[in-house]
């Protein structure tokens, strides 16, 4: 018998600017110890579908046009507030996309995994803080007895994120929403959380609703797959039937989407263009923790119209390898060299004329575009500062750029926030290549996107690195990605590099148990292998 | 639409496409924001041109009526030395504007750019900085301008300057916070690596995503030094009679309040419209200059 069971489910928003139809007649079933996923862009309405359930989403502006969800015999859509709390938490617990914000920062760890047991159950305090114990010994957690009492400041993402599902899991729901539960972390990280995730259902047989925009991602853990575009469900089936013989094109799209093709090797000269020796860059840890090697003894050479990828988890240090490339950092010892100059001396002063040559695309295209300047003015404003054109050419300029990086021209005089992320990160890209440089490095530049937006947004880097002879150090935690467009791949870990070479070596003979962790650890390799 | 089409649209570009004509398109749109700005405009015109404008001068007595109600011939009434109140109110006015209007700019551009740098520049240059402003800020306020006064005598204009040069420490604190948040943005990174120089990165992506807290700070100011200049005056520090304020006539007029009502009431609503009028303006540019909030 299904757990839970949503019928023609039907959520509108009414707004100011018209009628939002979020939720358009979706229907669903959630057996026990299945995992139903449910697929789709940011946007398309899948979380709305789940919070609306729970009476989670604000009402008005939304409102239930139709449907009905039973879920133990009663229909979720009519209770009242009062009883629907009791489901919360109870019956069906949510696990939230980004574990740095789910937690109380300003509550220890087993004062908030004890709360619902307190507040649902009635229990002492002392009964309340053993099952916690036991609970987070069941997420993976040691020291579990020492770690009731942590603050959530002092675990690294993967481990809040397990604290987080203990905390879901503590009231013992028979449903469970995950909503991007891995979407925040690292590949290595993403995979272990799956597995712990896969484990619990299976030992506690609950049924689970895993929303994702990642088609990989629910490669190895879902039974069925529902993908859902403009609030329905365009396509609905067991996860074979989706692997195998997607039958709309939405679908067709996101398994295209999924990295999995490699770069034809190119015959680069072999010129370095960059080339850094013994590099390191060391931060006062501040008290207690000394010095931090966030880089130790690096050594990398790029040669012209190369991509060379530099991989690792987050920590090992490789964005800080890219700015000190950039002369963005300070750096603690080694020497770097651009086209010929040894610039580990420079000022900033001496490097302004070099900035030209060398630009960098960032990880969020929220944060790296000025909230106040128009595309014209951020676009403009390096072709001014380095007088690449005139006053004269500057319109002119300012459209083919956004030509070149599939910007539509009438959006010219809108601001960042009235554009998607993928569209701002091509805003990004084009202020990156607006100065015609030698050198970009690409700071994670799509793991901010959603699956099909990545797609689309590395076509464009591939296109633009050939169009313009670009050399590129991109910087990813995602082999995937890495593979889809680098030349060749960088491992790093805790400062240090432990593995380089092609990316054939590397996918087929990875030399490091390191490197062999990251590969297992990209999302979907079973598809892969189809 | 056509490449042709937007080409042409392109040469009708209006010139200068920066957040400040954007906000001026946007600000002629609020209307409660442009009555506030007319009404100012107004006010200032008015009390400008007040020799022109009232028969009577700020000073001249007539005993013989004392304090009198409106009438046709004294609009707003006299006072107890029978002087034409409208007369000092518009006299008062000047005082009062350009106590508001010119110390607020000190505090502003002081606190702004002082705040801006600390901000910007962290660590221990920071720190310094920081701890002057703590300095300032213990010494107390009335021992600064009597010294003031005492060593360059007193002027009207030192009088403005002296209140900006107090009034800025907060903006300081206000702008070094809010900079600091915003130094570790990504934009402001990737200005650096456009190669722009710190001063343009804090004039261009620095101080303009700070002007919320900044406008609405200046808005509380400027009725701030407003009511400080009648304090100081009120101690023999700032204007003499039979100069006058706002802020003065004000103080003057709570002393005669139970017999003579309008000595209050007319300059008191003086001050209160035209801080109204400040507030819808200061409201209306922090909406305007923040593209967010415009598009609804």
């Amino acid at each position: 018998m299904a757990l839970l069971e949503a019928t023609d489910l039907r959520v509108h928003f009414h707004t100011r600017n018209g009628l939002i139809k979020a939720v358009d007649g979706i229907s669903f079933k959630v057996e026990e110890g299945k995992t139903l996923a449910i697929i789709g862009e940011s946007g398309s309405g899948k979380s709305v579908a789940c919070y609306s359930m729970l009476g989670l989403v604000p009402m008005p502006p939304g409102k239930f046009e139709s449907g009905s969800v039973m879920f133990e015999g009663q229909d979720l859509l009519t209770l009242s507030e009062a009883k629907l709390r009791k489901i919360r938490g109870k019956g069906i617990s949510i696990i939230f996309q980004d574990p740095m914000t789910t937690l109380n920062p300003f509550l220890k760890i087993g004062d908030q995994l004890i709360e619902p047991l307190r507040l649902h159950f009635g229990m002492s305090k002392q009964e309340a803080w053993k099952r916690g114990i036991e609970i987070l010994e069941e997420v993976g957690i040691k020291n579990a007895t020492q770690r009731m009492k942590s603050w959530p400041f002092e675990f690294s993402g993967g481990m809040r994120q397990r604290v987080v599902i203990a905390m879901a899991l503590v009231t013992e729901p028979r449903i469970i929403i995950a909503d991007e539960p891995t979407t925040a972390l690292d590949v290595t990280v993403q995979a272990q959380i799956l597995k712990l995730l896969k484990e619990l259902q299976e030992r506690r047989n609950i049924g689970v609703i895993f929303i994702s925009h990642d088609l990989s991602v629910v490669a190895d853990i879902a039974d069925e797959i529902a993908v859902m575009q403009n609030g329905v469900f365009v396509e609905q089936g067991t996860r074979n039937e989706i692997f195998q013989s997607p039958a709309h094109e939405y679908t067709k799209k996101l398994l295209a989407a999924v990295p999995a093709t490699e770069k034809l090797e190119s015959s680069g000269r072999d010129e370095n263009l960059v080339e850094v020796n013994n590099l390191s860059i060391h931060f006062n840890g501040g008290k207690g923790e000394g010095l931090i090697r966030a880089v130790d003894d690096v050594s990398l050479q790029i040669k012209r119209h190369e991509i060379l990828g530099l991989v690792g988890e987050s920590g090992s240090g490789k964005s800080t390898t890219g700015r000190a490339i950039l002369r963005l950092l300070g750096l603690s010892g080694g020497q770097i060299k651009f086209n010929g100059t040894d610039i580990s001396q420079h000022s900033m002063q001496e490097m302004k004329p070099l900035r030209r040559q060398m630009q960098m695309i960032f990880q969020d295209p929220y944060a790296s575009l000025n909230p106040r300047m128009t595309v014209y003015d951020t676009l403009a404003e390096p072709l001014l500062l380095h007088k690449i054109v005139g006053k004269k050419e500057l319109d002119k300029t300012i459209f083919s750029l956004m030509d070149s990086v599939g910007l539509s021209r009438e959006s010219v005089l809108r601001y960042p926030h009235e554009f998607s992320g993928g569209q701002r990160q091509r805003i990004a890209i084009g202020r990156a290549i607006s100065t015609r440089p030698l050198f970009i490095v690409a700071d994670e530049p799509v793991s901010a996107l959603d699956v099909t937006i990545q797609a689309q947004i590395l076509d464009l880097l591939l296109e633009l690195v050939d169009h313009f002879n670009l050399t590129m150090l991109f910087i990813s935690h995602d082999l995937g990605v890495v593979r889809y467009l680098s030349d060749r791949i960088l491992v790093m870990k805790d400062g240090k590099m432990v593995e380089s070479g092609s990316v054939h070596e590397i996918f087929s003979a990875p030399q490091q148990e390191y490197t062999r962790a990251l590969l297992d650890a990209i999302p979907g390799k079973s598809l892969l292998s189809i | 639409m056509t490449t042709e089409e937007i080409v042409t649209a392109t040469q009708a570009l209006p010139k200068g496409v920066s957040l400040w004509d954007d906000a001026w398109l946007r600000l002629k749109k609020n209307k409660l924001a442009m009555f506030g700005l007319c009404f100012l405009i107004l006010m200032s015109l008015l009390c400008l041109l007040a020799p022109w404008l009232t028969p009577y001068g700020y000073e001249d007595q007539d005993l013989r009526l004392g304090a009198s109600g409106p009438s046709m011939a004294h609009w707003l009434g006299t006072d107890t030395f029978g002087r034409d109140l409208l007369t000092r109110i518009l006299y008062g006015g000047r005082v009062s504007l350009m106590v508001g209007f010119i110390a607020t700019s000190v505090a502003l551009i002081i606190g702004v750019t002082y705040g801006a740098v600390a901000g910007y520049a962290g660590g221990k240059t920071d720190a310094l900085m920081m701890r002057l402003v703590d300095i300032i800020y213990a010494l107390p306020f009335m021992i600064f301008i009597i010294l003031l006064m005492v060593v360059f005598g007193r002027n009207i204009l030192l009088l403005f300057l002296a209140i900006g040069a107090v009034e800025w420490l907060v903006m300081a604190r206000i702008v070094r916070g809010q900079v600091q948040n915003l130094r570790q943005q990504e934009f402001v990174e990737a200005a650096i690596s456009i190669g722009l120089s710190p001063w343009s990165i804090i004039r261009k992506h620095l101080i303009p995503n700070a002007l919320g807290p900044i406008i609405v700070y200046t808005t509380l100011t400027i009725p701030n030094v407003m009511l400080l200049e009648a304090f100081l005056s009120f101690l023999g520090l700032g204007i003499q009679p039979p100069q006058s304020s706002w802020g003065l006539l004000i103080s003057y007029g709570v002393e005669s309040m139970e017999e003579y009502p309008w000595l209050l009431i007319f300059p008191g609503l003086a001050l209160t419209l035209t801080l109204f009028a400040l507030n819808f303006l200061g409201d209306g540019l922090r909406d305007a200059l923040d593209p967010k909030a415009s598009r609804d």
